[in-house]
């Protein structure tokens, strides 16, 4: 296995197309630009088509007929550029179709826009949040077959350090071409034994109606058997901590770190950080802060996945916010707390707190 | 052809047909749910009698935009998607980037395409994407009972225009087809109407042009169909046709706009 130094946008963009990734759509938008440019220039040269769309509305849309084929297919932007897409993404998921998203945000303002999203109707997105460029890969590639197993969208929530930060990450080995799934939409259907319609209601050749609640009914039942199977998380320390940080994303790395210099100096402190934001890894959380005293929620926005954590604590322990607003000039999402030393000293006084 | 005396003093030997009975194989369904009078299940019928004759059966795929005919996509017999309003072009591209060698194309009211999803188009003509656009063209909102489009005629009474469309209030109607031509993607673009049999030919006749140049490469094509909608013109039924004719065929005009490239 070669190693090789790649900025996140690169690597990303290398591990889908090792799983077989062959249609790209996009419209540039800091940070999000440079994981267009790769798959502009990767993608063709492995057989896809990447194509600079001219909006992030025709973006979602060229995705959605390149998936209908049965190919795998994605697109991205920011959570600015996903705000436009919402429309798209609540029916992708009614016609159950495996589009990949990626959002590479502006900081972690789009937790809400990630987990609960601005589309209409009962939909649930499942959503991956990397910690660092080697996860990412891994979960890129993974992210192709979940959202094919269950037929239903995965967004991959990275920000501005993801994409732009380079680290020696192993080459995605190419996984084996994956086989045309059987509902696909190509124009074959009436020669496989009839035509293939994929519609947001349900709606199948021949029919004269359809029943909505009963569609509605299942769409229900295979989120709620998603959200029992794809819970993933990491922790790290928890058994016999007082205050258990809860992070996600690249912010989590800082806590990390910070967690374990604080055990080395001898404080009962816990890390844990859901790497499903949806569904939420509700059962580990619960079992990781047991013992703790105080949950400290590590997040940089005005107060998000805070609501996830509480409603998995149920009051059982104080849930304090340890993060906040914080960005840099250019609202790219760099903000203070992007330091170890800020990261430590909030977790320390919320160790403070929880001894007084 | 061969003379045959009528004989008119015993029942005939086979009966007499319906129209239905004759509906090309990749209609599902010889009745369909829309008004009477309705000129869309005209235009959905050449449309997949013409992938038949294109031997397209097994090759073709159809993307559907949102207004009354989508009620007609369960009897389409090819594969299908069901699109958002307006995003038709933009699925279609994605679809024939995957399959080149499928006959794509997509169904869509003004509504649809000329309201909600004018930027897809335009765009989908200028990319030159080789897949074919046909626009249901009524003039007016028929599945909500009978409201203005951007392409309702200066004049024409509809639920929000009541007095009718008035430019200084209202806007000026958009004539898509004329719009579509200039783009150098575009390679075929053509307005036919389903009000009366020479045109239904001759409008056939337009879509397998439009249908022969995405196949043979040459670009982005678009069929204009005008349909009769005496729902939402509150015009009597058997009305429809000569108020297509007369009103709504005054200001978009039927005829080839711009004709295939030469071949040599």
């Amino acid at each position: 296995m070669t190693r090789r130094l790649m900025e996140g946008s690169e690597a990303i963009a290398e591990a889908a197309i090792a799983a077989g990734c062959k249609f790209f759509a996009g419209y540039p938008m800091t940070p999000f630009t440079e994981l267009l440019e790769a798959f502009a220039a990767k993608l063709p040269a492995a057989g896809g088509a990447c194509i600079n769309a001219e909006s992030e509305l025709e973006a979602v849309g060229m995705a959605w007929g390149a998936l209908a084929t049965g190919a795998r297919a994605a697109t991205g932007s920011t959570g600015q550029g996903l705000a436009l897409m919402q429309e798209s993404f609540s029916e992708l998921v009614r016609a159950e179709l495996p589009l990949v998203v990626f959002n590479m945000a502006r900081g972690q303002f789009d937790y809400f826009q990630a987990t609960r999203g601005g589309g209409h109707g009962d939909y649930r997105f499942i959503v991956l949040a990397p910690i660092d460029v080697t996860e990412a890969t891994a979960l890129t590639q993974s992210a192709f077959e979940i959202a094919e197993r269950w037929r239903n969208p995965v967004l991959i929530y990275g920000d501005y350090l993801l994409a732009h930060t380079a680290e020696a990450v192993e080459v995605p080995a190419a996984s084996a071409p994956p086989r045309a799934p059987d509902w696909r939409a190509d124009g074959s259907g009436r020669a496989r034994g009839g035509p293939r319609h994929i519609s947001p209601i349900g709606m199948q050749p021949g029919m004269k109606g359809i029943d909505a609640e009963v569609f509605w009914q299942r769409l229900h039942a295979k989120h709620e058997q998603i959200a029992a199977t794809e819970q993933r998380f990491e922790a790290e320390h928890c058994e016999d901590a007082e205050v258990v940080v809860v992070a996600f994303g690249s912010l989590a790395r800082f806590a990390r770190h910070a967690v374990r210099e604080l055990r080395r100096a001898g404080a009962r402190v816990g890390y844990f950080r859901p790497i499903s934001l949806w569904p939420f890894p509700s059962e580990a959380l619960a079992r990781a802060s047991t013992g703790a005293r105080r949950i400290a929620v590590l997040e940089q926005n005005a107060g998000q996945m805070i609501d996830d954590v509480r409603l998995t604590v149920l009051g059982r322990a104080p849930v304090v916010a340890i993060g906040g607003i914080s960005t840099d000039a250019h609202g790219f999402g760099i903000g203070r707390f992007f330091d170890p030393e800020q990261v430590r000293a909030r977790i320390e006084s919320a160790l403070e707190r929880s001894a007084a | 052809m061969k003379s045959e005396t009528i004989r008119t003093d015993a029942p005939p030997a086979r009966s007499a047909k319906r129209t239905g009975e004759f509906a090309p194989e990749l209609q599902l369904s010889v009745d369909h749910d829309l008004c009477p009078g309705c000129g869309e299940p005209l235009a959905l019928r050449l449309v997949l009698e013409l992938i038949e004759e294109l031997g397209h059966a097994d090759n073709a795929l159809g993307i559907v935009g949102i207004g009354c005919y989508t009620a007609l996509g369960s009897s389409i017999g090819v594969d299908m998607v069901q699109a958002l309003h307006g995003r038709a072009p933009s699925l279609a591209t994605g679809a024939k980037r995957m399959r080149p060698g499928t006959l794509v194309f997509t169904l869509q009211g003004d509504g649809d395409m000329v309201n909600e999803g004018l930027q897809e188009v335009i765009h989908t003509a200028a990319r030159g994407e080789r897949v074919t656009c046909v626009l249901l063209n009524n003039g007016v909102f028929g599945e909500t009972g009978g409201h203005m489009t951007a392409t309702s005629v200066l004049g024409q009474r509809t639920k929000n225009t009541l007095d009718g469309r008035d430019a200084a209030r209202h806007g000026h109607p958009i004539s898509l087809a004329e719009m579509l031509a200039p783009l150098g993607g575009a390679a075929y673009i053509a307005r036919g109407s389903v009000h009366d049999a020479p045109n239904i030919v001759r409008t056939k006749n337009m879509l397998r042009h439009a249908f022969e140049a995405q196949l043979a490469g040459e670009g982005f094509s678009l069929v204009e169909i005008l349909t009769m909608c005496p729902t939402g013109w509150f015009v009597p039924t058997a009305k429809g046709p000569g108020y297509l004719d007369d009103v709504i065929g005054a200001v978009h005009r039927i005829g080839e706009i711009k004709a295939r490239p030469p071949r040599t």
